[in-house]
């Protein structure tokens, strides 16, 4: 079961194998078996709906839209399915439909664009809506054939009773004629309480594969005749590519072709990826660098920091009472300025895409975020419309966001479409990801705090200055120019909303939008406003002498559920108690992409720079947990994430381009430093948030209150290793 | 062209001698579990073993591989049943994206040969490849499993 295999070409060009080796989907005219109203797999076996295909042999073949990137969604949003499907989970297996099938079908299958936590939280209300409506058919087919009420029938692990003479069938036994049947026009979910997949720390559906070599990455794909193609864009982003010598490389070994894929980008395809890579390699390029060559990291956080000034303008993201004037008739007043650099995703798997293009069809396959873009991309770049093109998504080699872009894909189509016929595998080396990132933001942020004569926090002011994302990515999203996205974690009300009451708050951004491009990049804007706003509220408790939990806790009353977080991990962390000794405790919540989190971790420093991690507690509520050991997991993985990026990260630009090219200089963690991470979730139901993100934005700022709390520097700057503070 | 002994077969390979190990294992002999993360021996995605010793297979040359015996991801498993690493690795549900994983198995199998019962410590020193998915507290559990099975 759950066997993923290679996509397999074939003169249909229908067919893909991401499930059971046959069981690609198929749609179409060209179906050989059944009635004109059933649609069937590849195999033969009819769907139930656009979520459940089910085998004879009662195999159930779970679609699944979004993207795997490790996060797990294949398997909970598989869990959600199968929950009210009422299947044997033993004999569930999954597939990807296409972007091409559901664009066919009238988005048949909804989004399948894989960020923001989205995954499960925004498909759950449908995809068990397909569980039961399938499990509903399946029940009255039986009930037909029995010619018994169906309410007299009951389904529980692929087999369907009748009460009252004791008679069973099978799913497969009865999809046929379920198949056939009109669904009905309301189904009615499960109550929580009931669910019995849901919420069960199920293994995951992929994991044999990843373990023996045999899973297919984009960068594994084989196709008979393919190249390979190497490339490079302008380093400079916006520069030009003025000119190259192609005839330097055609001579060298295996090299078949230097296509100048558009403006400012350059490609060598050769019969392998190490001879296209060696030959554009010595490949005499040269660019037209343009005004961008100008710029630093210096010159941005000059620039940045000129927009911390209150007489610059800047979008209110929330507001209540007056907060200047508050703080300018303060008793006392506390001040700091934070920032926090540009991040590249570093996926393990560097950007690929492989494409066959011919003026009849365009095929690509590759891992994306977002299947339904790539297909766009592929559609854009090879000017064929929809019913031309289509897109078979693989496993990403790691995706944080990265992968929610096309630009991979856009490029790979593009050299195809100069080699018509033959399969081209684009596969970026290292160095290419490193200098062609979409890029954390770099911001910077003044806080201001001020009490009256009782200590009381009075007035708060966040002025963050620095780079929107959508401004770049999305500008369709703006609000009134304004960027809601860089208020995560500040935000009034929302997904993403503030933790504490103020009487008078102001939160606002200076948009300043450098020429190095953006993206979404795990956690987003959660990772660095969770850093200021935490590590601050440090600094204010601390300012009036107070313990940091309890100084929170006041601000908090009218926000029970980031209380509740904060107080389960204050518990486990042992808070108000005494520390192992050296051991020093620092802590932090926020509220990201729908779900309550926070973070308490314990830390050791030696030689005042040399940081140990003992112990890093976290809770979430993400309103309902699918699958706890996978959030678990995610949970530990957003913290190694997060705190690669603390310590390690940081990626700086020298005459407009990005200095790093590689994980000598963009290091990442390794086990030696991974602290122990224990989790207490507390699910309060009703609502649905996400997991692959929220969890990131505690790791940074509890380390940095341990921080001080063991040394009494406040560390207002990332990556620590620029102040010579390192992993112990 | 060379000869490699990759998986206990002989194997030609039509390719520079200064050819990565790498790359010669991904587009000459076909077996693609080995991947390519860094191209420098940062990562660890695409260690193999060497006559027994995990090495970075992109930091070996073609030319440096041949008379030695290369094991890769693929050839870990004998007579049909997975590794106990792999089993550990199955059972503890370790992998993410799972794209390091290959590599990561690769070096803890090295390093079970030589210390059977290793220490958190035996661990983190031979143990250094990058997972940007964050797998490491997994890793550890089901290093300690495979150890004592």
């Amino acid at each position: 079961m759950n066997k993923h295999v290679m996509p397999k070409l074939t003169r249909r060009g229908f067919v893909i194998g991401t499930a059971a080796a046959g069981a690609g989907l198929a749609i179409g005219l060209d179906i050989p078996f059944g009635g004109p109203t059933v649609v069937r797999a590849a195999d033969g076996s009819p769907e139930v709906n656009v979520w459940v295909v089910i085998r004879p042999d009662d195999t159930t073949v779970i679609r699944i839209a979004r993207s795997e990137m490790g996060q797990g969604s294949l398997t909970g949003l598989a869990q959600l399915v199968a929950e009210e499907l009422e299947c044997d989970w033993s004999k569930v297996v999954t597939e990807y439909p296409t972007p091409g099938q559901s664009v066919a079908r009238k988005r048949a299958w909804g989004d399948f664009s894989t960020g923001g936590s989205r995954g499960i939280r925004s498909s759950q209300d449908y995809v068990r809506k397909g569980g039961a409506t399938a499990r509903v058919m399946l029940v009255q087919a039986a009930a037909n054939e029995w010619k018994v009420p169906a309410s007299e029938c009951t389904a529980a692990n692929s087999i369907i009773t009748h009460t009252p003479s004791g008679k069973t069938t099978t799913y497969g036994k009865v999809v046929e004629a379920a198949a056939k049947l009109e669904p009905p026009a309301e189904v009615k979910l499960k109550d929580p309480k009931d669910w019995k997949i849901i919420g069960k720390g199920v293994k995951r559906l992929d994991t044999v594969d990843k373990t023996t070599g045999a899973m297919i990455y984009g960068s594994d794909v084989k196709l008979p005749g393919m190249l390979n193609a190497a490339i490079k864009d302008c380093p400079v982003f916006g520069g030009k590519l003025k000119s190259y010598d192609e005839a330097k490389v055609m001579g060298m070994k295996g090299v078949k072709k230097v296509v100048r894929v558009n403006d400012s980008t350059v490609a060598v395809v050769a019969d392998t990826w190490w001879h296209a890579k060696t030959a554009l390699d010595a490949l005499p390029i040269v660019w037209d660098e343009g005004e961008n060559a100008k710029v630093s990291s210096e010159s941005i956080a000059k620039w940045l920091a000129e927009g911390l000034d209150n007489a610059q303008p800047a979008y209110i993201g929330n507001q209540n009472g007056d907060a200047k004037a508050a703080i300018a008739g303060a008793v006392k007043k506390v001040e700091a300025v934070y920032n926090y650099p540009y991040q590249n995703h570093a996926t393990m798997e560097p950007m690929n895409a492989t494409a066959l293009y011919t003026p009849d069809k365009c095929e690509v396959w590759c891992g994306t975020q977002n299947g339904e873009a790539a297909f766009a991309a592929t559609m854009e770049a090879s000017g064929l419309p929809a019913e031309k093109c289509e897109v078979h998504k693989l496993i990403l080699g790691g995706g944080f966001g990265r992968r929610g872009m096309t630009d991979y894909v856009r490029q790979a189509v593009l050299i195809a479409k100069e080699m018509p016929g033959t399969p081209v595998k684009l596969l970026w080396s290292r160095e290419e990801d490193m200098a062609q990132g979409k890029f954390h933001p770099v911001t910077q942020c003044k806080l201001t705090g001020a009490f009256d004569a009782d200590n009381n926090l009075t007035a708060l002011h966040v002025r963050i200055s620095g780079q929107s994302i959508l401004y770049t990515v999305r500008p369709a999203a703006l609000v009134n120019g304004m960027d809601t996205a860089a208020f995560q974690g500040l935000a009034p009300s929302g997904d993403a909303a503030i933790g504490y009451s103020v009487p008078n708050l102001l939160v606002e951004h200076s948009m300043r939008n450098p020429h190095v491009p953006p993206g979404f990049w795990r956690g987003v804007n959660v990772n660095q406003n969770a850093i200021y706003m935490e590590c601050f509220m440090d600094e204010l408790a601390q300012s009036v002498g107070q313990d940091p939990v309890e100084f929170r806790r006041k601000l908090m009353s009218k926000h029970p559920k980031h209380l509740a977080v904060l107080n389960a991990v204050a518990e486990k962390i042992g808070w108000g108690k005494p520390a192992p000794q050296g051991v020093y405790r620092g802590i932090a919540q926020v509220m990201g992409y729908g779900s309550y989190v926070a973070g308490a971790a314990e830390i050791s420093v030696t030689e005042g720079s040399k940081i140990k991690v003992h112990r890093i507690v976290a809770s979430t509520d993400p309103g309902y947990v699918v699958n706890p050991a996978q959030v678990e997991r995610q949970i530990a993985g957003s913290f190694v994430y997060g705190l690669s990026a603390l310590f390690y990260g940081g990626c700086t630009v020298k005459d407009g381009k990005m200095e790093q090219t590689n994980f000598d200089t963009y290091n990442s963690m390794r086990i030696a430093e991974m602290p122990k991470v224990e989790c207490v979730m507390v699910p309060s139901g009703g609502f649905w948030g996400g997991v692959g993100e929220p969890t990131i934005g505690v790791a940074a700022p509890a380390v940095l209150n341990a921080y001080f709390a063991a040394t009494g520097k406040r560390i207002r700057s990332v990556p620590l290793k620029d102040q010579n503070i390192t992993f112990a | 062209m060379a000869n490699l002994t990759i998986n206990g077969k002989s194997i030609s390979v039509d390719v520079e001698d200064d050819t990565p190990l790498l790359w010669a294992i991904r587009e000459n002999v076909g077996l693609t579990g080995t991947k390519y993360g860094c191209g420098i021996a940062q990562c660890g995605a695409c260690t193999v073993h060497v006559d027994g010793v995990a090495m970075r297979s992109c930091g070996v040359t073609v030319s440096e591989a041949v008379g030695k015996q290369i094991t890769t991801i693929e050839g870990l498993a004998s007579n049909g049943a997975l590794h106990k690493v792999q089993q550990a690795w199955v059972a503890n549900d370790v992998p993410q994206c799972g794209y390091c994983q290959s590599g990561m198995i690769m070096a803890v199998a090295a390093l079970l040969k030589e210390k059977p019962k290793p220490t958190d410590q035996d661990i983190n020193e031979a143990v250094t490849n990058i997972c940007r998915c964050g797998t490491f507290q997994q890793v550890r559990e089901a290093i300690h499993a495979a150890a004592s099975a």
